[in-house]
């Protein structure tokens, strides 16, 4: 069991890394959706603060919209999907398998630069230090809700774009909990209560999600 | 006789063809009946003069909204473990009155709005949630659309009904959390002061109405996807010459 | 356990409106190759995912050692191996490196000797380290066949096997699949080239609108 999950994980890691092209990508996808926000609204450093943490949060659920669904869209070109499914090993282990990959690969990154982001948007350290909390229990939740929305699409016309209307109604507690962390913590009312209940819905879907993109992932392959 | 035997579609259509006049009369009594409570028994407000009569539509689409996306889910649930084809299609015929009735809600909720709080929109916690429903529901649908495979689309379409209705109960929290965190609009559409006992009855009045609509549109739609979907057996092709 | 055997019951198979075959039945031995045979959209590759347990039948059942498979999904899946139309070959891996992941898939620890003989076995010794994307289709299937060969599985269902290879693999193909039917495997595979298959048990099935079901 271990084996298998270890397997899935360091081939998603190894195809990754030969294919740094379209990581990139994602992450410069993050960095520019969040640029364009000053230019939209403004560089009032009082209003960039005001809506940093919301715009970063929306951003990374963006950018990760952006990665998932390619998922399982590659391995099921190939017909690779087919022979993980049809291994001796529980099809709910290779989705979380999949999406532990995904968020090592997509979300570990987004972590990365958000500092970087968050001083172009005038956060205190402290509200930073938050943002990276937030994003660390919440980019987990966007791969795994993720994975039963690449399940779904898998092979469909248009598969992305229906991917993130499928999807994006199901990140709101995320991206509410995650933002209203940093706001919170800016406001002085403390980051706690969001942060427990960004965990809780974490738990939540590391408890449900697989289970139902693996019942997805076998309809889809029908 | 016994109620399996409604299960299956052949006597399930004979079945909805029977019991449609009767609900789509329902629908109309308690329609009129509703909306007469609520035009000219109902006594006007004191603060909010005519424009609360809104809510004798407003409350009951909200209900319905919110209660055919669960029953949806229950469908989906039913069929995904029994491998019921009826049930699938029951979730795919109230789908569309599901969003209807969402759609309704916002709007109403607009119009009420522009009075009471001078804005067509506020991100008050309930417009809110029901905006996210209807996100749902358009998700749902587009899925459908997109799944040409019958088999795979009922499937898919039922797990993503069910994921979401896990989440529902889980938005309705975060968004009204988020909305006393930044305090949004304190006057509730639902909490119209002093509830005088002609306004409760007009809203539940309307309320049945609404469940009987649903019913019957339910009904007529699970009768076509029945007919659609089983055009090549012996028994629709048997009704059709009997028809033509 | 009972010895190795794949039998379908009353086997139907819908796609969409359009009913490919029903009542099928046949039962399938150690050392048997059943060969699928029928024209393009009868319902060859739908047969050979229902076998495999990738898709559900319409009414029936597919038993392996008597058992449905549906109730007995990681033990069947143990012992049965698909290669279908794609190869499930990784563009960005070498082939050692697909046999490596292939095998972690199956839950076994790769032994390298043993994938880079049978790489060579297969004609893919100057190969071995170049990225499969460089690869022909024909030498592309050949990783495949090597990863079919260190699966050790008992049964294996083939779709077209033989396509996009050339006379040497061809030949190659019969061999291999001679000898897992010698050591007691079984194959199910669709084609509509001819094999020369002396010397084994060959059952004949035919799907089309109404399976006829013959034993050669």
């Amino acid at each position: 069991m271990h084996r298998f999950l270890l397997a899935v994980l360091r081939r998603d890691l190894t195809l990754a890394a030969r294919r740094r092209g379209d990581w990139l990508i994602a992450q410069f996808f993050f960095v520019m959706v969040a640029s364009l926000f000053p230019l939209g609204v403004g560089p009032e450093p009082e209003m960039l603060a005001r809506i940093g943490p919301g715009v970063l949060w929306v951003a990374a659920t963006l950018a990760s919209l952006l990665s998932l669904s390619r998922l399982f869209a590659d391995d099921h070109h190939d017909g690779s999907l087919e022979h993980m499914v049809l291994s001796p090993e529980p099809t709910v282990l290779l989705v979380l398998g999949k999406s532990l990959a995904h968020w090592l690969i997509y979300g570990i990154p987004l972590l990365l630069i958000a500092p970087v982001l968050g001083i172009q948007f005038n956060l205190s350290w402290e509200a930073i230090w938050v943002l990276e909390i937030s994003l660390l229990l919440g980019t987990p939740i966007l791969s795994l809700l993720g994975g039963v929305g690449a399940a779904l699409t898998l092979g469909l016309r248009g598969g992305g774009v229906l991917l993130t209307l499928l999807i994006l109604p199901l990140y709101v507690p995320a991206l509410i909990f995650g933002a209203g962390a940093v706001d919170g913590v800016m406001a002085g009312t403390g980051a706690e209560a969001h942060l427990s209940l960004l965990g809780a819905f974490l738990v939540l879907s590391l408890m449900i999600a697989p289970w139902i993109a693996a019942a997805a992932l076998r309809v889809s392959l029908e | 006789m016994n109620l399996y035997t409604y299960a299956s579609p052949a006597n399930f259509y004979v079945l909805a063809g029977k019991l449609i006049p009767w609900f789509a009369w329902g629908t109309g009594i308690f329609t009129v009946w509703g909306l007469y409570i609520s035009f000219f028994l109902a006594p006007t407000d004191f603060q909010q003069s005519e424009a609360y009569r809104i809510i004798f539509i407003h409350v009951p689409a909200a209900w319905m909204s919110m209660f055919i996306y669960l029953v949806m889910a229950f469908w989906g649930a039913i069929g995904l473990a029994f491998n019921t084809r009826l049930s699938f299609m029951m979730a795919r015929a109230l789908a569309p009155t599901g969003a209807i009735f969402t759609f309704i809600a916002l709007w109403t909720g607009a119009w009420w709005g522009k009075p009471m709080w001078g804005a067509w929109w506020v991100w008050d916690a309930r417009l809110t949630s029901e905006l996210i429903l209807l996100f749902l529901y358009v998700g749902i649908i587009a899925l459908w659309a997109a799944i040409d495979d019958i088999r795979r689309g009922d499937r898919a379409g039922s797990l993503l009904t069910l994921i979401g209705a896990i989440n529902v109960p889980i938005i309705y929290f975060s968004v009204k959390w988020w909305n006393t965190l930044h305090q949004g609009a304190s006057v509730s559409l639902t909490k119209a002061p002093s509830m005088a006992a002609t306004m409760l009855q007009g809203m539940l009045v309307m309320a049945i109405a609404a469940w009987l609509y649903t019913i019957t549109v339910a009904l007529i739609r699970v009768r076509r996807i029945i007919l659609e979907r089983e055009r090549q057996t012996e028994w629709v092709k048997a009704l059709l010459e009997k028809e033509t | 356990m009972s010895d190795p055997s794949l039998s379908v019951h009353d086997l139907a198979c819908a796609r969409g409106d359009r009913l490919l075959f029903k009542g099928m039945n046949f039962t399938l031995n150690a050392g048997a190759l059943l060969l699928v045979q029928g024209g393009n959209g009868q319902g060859k590759t739908s047969l050979l995912r229902l076998l495999t347990g990738l898709s559900s039948p319409e009414e029936g059942e597919v038993r392996w050692r008597g058992q449905p498979i549906r109730k007995q999904r990681e033990a069947y899946h143990a012992e049965m191996i698909y290669l279908g139309h794609a190869n499930g070959v990784k563009d960005d891996l070498n082939p050692v490196e697909n046999l490596r992941f292939a095998d972690g898939l199956q839950g076994r620890v790769f032994d390298a000797a043993r994938g880079v003989a049978t790489l060579e076995q297969l004609g893919l010794s100057r190969c071995l380290d170049l990225p499969c994307r460089v690869l022909s289709f024909g030498q592309r299937r050949r990783v495949a066949l090597a990863a079919l060969l260190l699966a050790g599985a008992t049964l294996w269902i083939l779709d077209e096997p033989l396509t996009g290879l050339d006379v040497h693999a061809v030949a190659l193909m019969e061999g291999l699949i001679r000898d897992h039917l010698k050591g007691g495997g079984m194959v199910v595979a669709t084609t509509h080239q001819a094999l020369n298959l002396e010397g084994v048990t060959v059952q004949r099935l035919l799907v089309g609108n109404v399976a006829i079901p013959e034993l050669a």
